[in-house]
């Protein structure tokens, strides 16, 4: 786990100032996400695989949705996507997200999946399309969001 | 086993979406227009003896139905809620003409109410969405439509322009409804172009205006429509669908289950989309309403930007287009929004709609759109001639 004042510019967040600040709303892990947000603590993207049909899942789930096999594996991932689709929001949703903009993205995993997150980057540098890599964005000290910047 | 003719719309009851709530709440908004739809269908509040609900954002509660029928006095022999957002309205009529074909009740009271604001109890949504959407601050639909129309335009070229036409026609529709929420002034394709952006590629023009609002209507046995004072507004069709609730996870963003549900009432009814003298499709964003004509069969999948173009989307047009002004431009009241696309097909069929009446429209399509084109529910209703 990265020390606060460590915490990577690219956030957008004046450096070891975020642990009384950040505000947005945080992941409450359920007995079988538990494991994936473990996973990003430690700056690993993992995603389920079903041992039945072989498909990768996201988000994580108590059985495959393909299959509805239980017997789902946690597998470490590539990390690497492209933008399926992505909006630069000029409001914040809630005031929590005053910090505008930020952009929305539907990212199409390389296993498959695609996943709602934040590409971090310069909205004029996004495009339908492009390659992106995982970027781990430790917001608070017990949680690690999983994001994606230009690859 | 088809609901085709099995059950008929015979009132309304509808309040003009407002702003302010004043010491109005959802409850006191669905108890008016109940009264009005009742009386409205020449019927008393006896009669009634089925009751379908859309649970407010602004007062979520579970035991919803026998909560609001003991508040108003009635004793049904069915009662539930309908739980499938924007598409609650089209949803309400088949269920009650199930109902009612299965001898389970005979008048069917379909109500939805809502206000502007949250109320003293947040809104329970369920946990995946706060946990894999809100961290991102994927919290807000306006989001999803967005990333929905970026991707249109990625595929087909559509334009911000074209999206704009549409909620230029749905305006000059509402110029003629006395209980559109803006139907003061004209708009033009540039006040939307020019109007703030709030999500890339959507402007504030291209979003529906939370307002308080209420939408009521009846259904009933063919028995109890013969003796209807109103032409009674038959349901020909339904069809009803969804393939993800989080857009991020559908199969396609800018192909929808408009599709299935659509070709489902249409093969219900019989009758194809050229048939049809009117459309009334869910339109909380401008967006919506393209992708749900593409894929309700009323124009080529990829082609609606031109279309709408080249159309005439308003009552005296050549494919009338959310005849009351839409959402956008009648307001939307919550979950009870979507009722009113429900409301103004059935008007218009009793040709009730005043100043912008399709003239001779005797069948219409309506089609109701839940989450982030997460279910659909298509109807298709009829005016016997």
């Amino acid at each position: 786990m990265s020390e606060p004042q460590q915490a990577n510019d690219r956030s957008g967040r004046p450096a070891g100032a975020f642990i009384t600040e950040y505000s947005k709303p945080l992941p409450h892990p359920s007995p079988f996400s538990k494991p994936y947000w473990e996973a990003a603590r430690a700056h690993e993207f993992k995603l389920q695989q079903c041992g039945k049909c072989g498909k990768f899942i996201y988000y994580p789930r108590p059985r495959c949705q393909h299959c509805l096999s239980d017997q789902l594996e946690w597998k470490k991932c590539s990390g690497r996507g492209t933008v399926y689709s992505y909006t630069v929001a000029h409001y914040a949703p809630t005031p929590a997200f005053k910090e505008i903009p930020f952009v929305l993205a539907i990212v199409d995993l390389e296993e498959g999946p695609r996943m709602t997150t934040n590409i971090v980057a310069p909205p004029d540098k996004i495009k339908i399309g492009m390659p992106v890599k995982v970027f781990f964005d430790d917001v608070t000290p017990e949680c690690t969001l999983v994001k994606f910047e230009p690859a | 086993m088809s609901l085709k003719r099995k059950a008929a719309a015979i009132g309304i009851g509808e309040v003009r979406p407002f702003r302010e709530p004043g010491d109005e709440t959802a409850l006191s908004l669905m108890a008016k227009v109940s009264a009005e739809a009742i009386a409205d269908a020449g019927l008393e509040k006896k009669d009634i003896d089925g009751v379908l609900n859309a649970v407010p954002f602004s007062d979520p509660a579970g035991f919803y139905p026998a909560s609001f029928c003991e508040m108003i006095g009635i004793e049904p022999s069915m009662l539930d809620i309908v739980d499938i957002g924007g598409a609650i309205g089209t949803g309400m009529f088949w269920r009650a003409a199930a109902a009612i074909d299965a001898g389970m009740c005979n008048a069917v009271l379909c109500v939805g109410g809502d206000l502007n604001r949250p109320g003293e109890a947040p809104f329970p949504w369920i946990s995946l969405e706060r946990e894999f959407e809100w961290p991102y601050g994927y919290i807000a639909p306006t989001l999803g439509y967005a990333m929905i129309a970026k991707r249109h335009m990625h595929e087909y070229g559509t334009t911000s322009a074209q999206l704009a036409k549409i909620a230029v026609d749905q305006r000059t529709n509402a110029l003629k409804n006395p209980l559109a929420r803006f139907n003061d002034r004209p708009l033009t394709v540039d006040d939307v172009l020019n109007s703030r952006l709030l999500a890339d590629p959507l402007h504030i023009y291209d979003i529906v205006s939370p307002q308080c609002g209420a939408s009521a209507f009846i259904v009933v046995s063919p028995e109890i429509a013969k003796r209807s004072k109103h032409p009674p507004v038959w349901l020909l069709g339904a069809g009803e669908s969804s393939d993800h609730s989080v857009i991020s996870y559908a199969p396609s963003i800018t192909t929808s289950c408009v599709k299935p549900a659509a070709e489902a009432a249409f093969k219900m009814a019989g009758l194809k989309p050229k048939d049809m003298h009117f459309v009334q499709p869910y339109d909380c964003f401008t967006i919506t309403v393209l992708v749900a004509l593409e894929d309700a069969g009323f124009i080529k999948k990829g082609q609606g930007g031109p279309f709408v173009m080249e159309h005439d989307l308003t009552y005296a047009g050549d494919l009338p287009c959310n005849t009351h002004g839409g959402q956008l431009s009648f307001g939307q009241a919550g979950f009870a929004g979507g009722m009113s696309h429900v409301t103004e097909g059935i008007r218009q069929l009793m040709g009730r709609g005043e100043g912008r009446q399709v003239k001779n429209a005797s069948v219409g399509f309506v089609n109701g759109n839940g989450g982030v084109m997460s279910e659909q529910c298509s109807i298709i209703l009829e005016r016997q001639s």
